[in-house]
């Protein structure tokens, strides 16, 4: 039953399966995101109240799921790592965090082009504003903590224990429009079985949201394979596998 | 395509910079991991290289 999680503990396997499964991954991450836009873009009706500005959801909600899961992502892997001693665990979580870092100023940026017409201003010290803005310093600090150290080990292992510290941060910022008096609306789509989205807004919603997860899989798949070639390089398959 | 489509009811100065920001992001990411992955492979060559004219 374990077979295939020691067979990620293989850095060549890893690398294989990464090369076999990137282009797949990216071509379905294009076709998911291309309907998504179109449909979101041009069929989908303008909101009673937002109008057409409420259009910005569907890469502002997609975008911002994902630094969430690409975080626990990141976290779940260096605790794989530190736990199981699976070097790959921490070449996963170097290869996601420059994404989903991507992701999250994405998040940021998008709120605030939407938070402007809406609430009346681009920024506001708001409970899920400002934890999603902690989010991206996190990303940053583990980034930079793993290469503050001339041993590799030692930063990999750093970085992983502040990424799992950080973890704290993901329900902080799912909650935070709950705990708190938040300008930011509750949640719109993740109530089981009732969603207050119309299903014509919510299906290139959901489709835009399937693609940016396909589209970090391409990206980790590409990402991945550099960081298994940086860690192994002396290695004898590594000699195949960049003549292939 | 309309003049409503692109004027998005007002809202285009906000929509269409979020859409453009995203393609820019997504962009960077394919670029920034395909150069990665091309240094790794342009350094594991040079190490592999090195070994084999230490060997002989």
């Amino acid at each position: 039953m374990w077979t295939w999680f020691y067979k990620l503990a293989s850095p060549p396997y890893v690398y294989g399966a990464a090369a076999s499964l990137g282009p797949w991954f990216l071509g379905l991450a294009t076709i998911t995101i291309g309907y998504g836009l179109v449909d979101g873009l041009a069929f989908a009706p303008p909101d009673y109240q937002q109008g057409d500005a409420f259009r910005i959801i569907y890469v502002h909600v997609p975008s911002a799921w994902m630094s969430l899961f690409v975080y626990s992502s990141m976290a779940v892997a260096g605790a794989i790592a530190l736990i199981w001693r699976i070097k790959m665990g921490h070449a996963v979580a170097a290869a996601s965090a420059p994404i989903g870092a991507s992701f999250t100023l994405l998040a940021l940026v998008t709120g605030s082009l939407w938070g402007r017409p809406m609430w009346g201003t681009y920024w506001a010290w708001d409970p899920r504003l400002t934890s999603e803005l902690i989010l991206l310093f996190l990303y940053v600090g583990v980034m930079s903590l793993r290469s503050a150290f001339e041993d590799p080990a030692r930063g990999d292992r750093a970085a992983a224990l502040l990424a799992i510290v950080g973890l704290v941060n993901v329900p902080i910022i799912h909650y935070s429009v709950l705990w708190w008096n938040s300008l930011h609306q509750g949640a719109t789509v993740a109530q089981l079985g009732k969603p207050k989205i119309a299903l014509s807004m919510l299906w290139p919603l959901l489709s835009m949201a399937l693609g940016f997860m396909l589209f970090y899989g391409a990206v980790l798949c590409t990402r991945l394979q550099g960081e298994v070639l940086n860690r192994e390089r002396q290695a004898k398959w590594v000699r195949e596998a960049i003549k292939s | 395509v309309s003049n409503g489509f692109w004027s998005m009811g007002g809202y285009a100065r906000f929509v269409w910079p979020c859409f453009a920001f995203a393609g820019l992001v997504l962009y960077w990411n394919l670029w920034s991991a395909r150069r990665h992955h091309a240094a790794a492979r342009l350094r594991a060559g040079r190490a592999l290289a090195m070994a084999a004219s230490e060997e002989s």
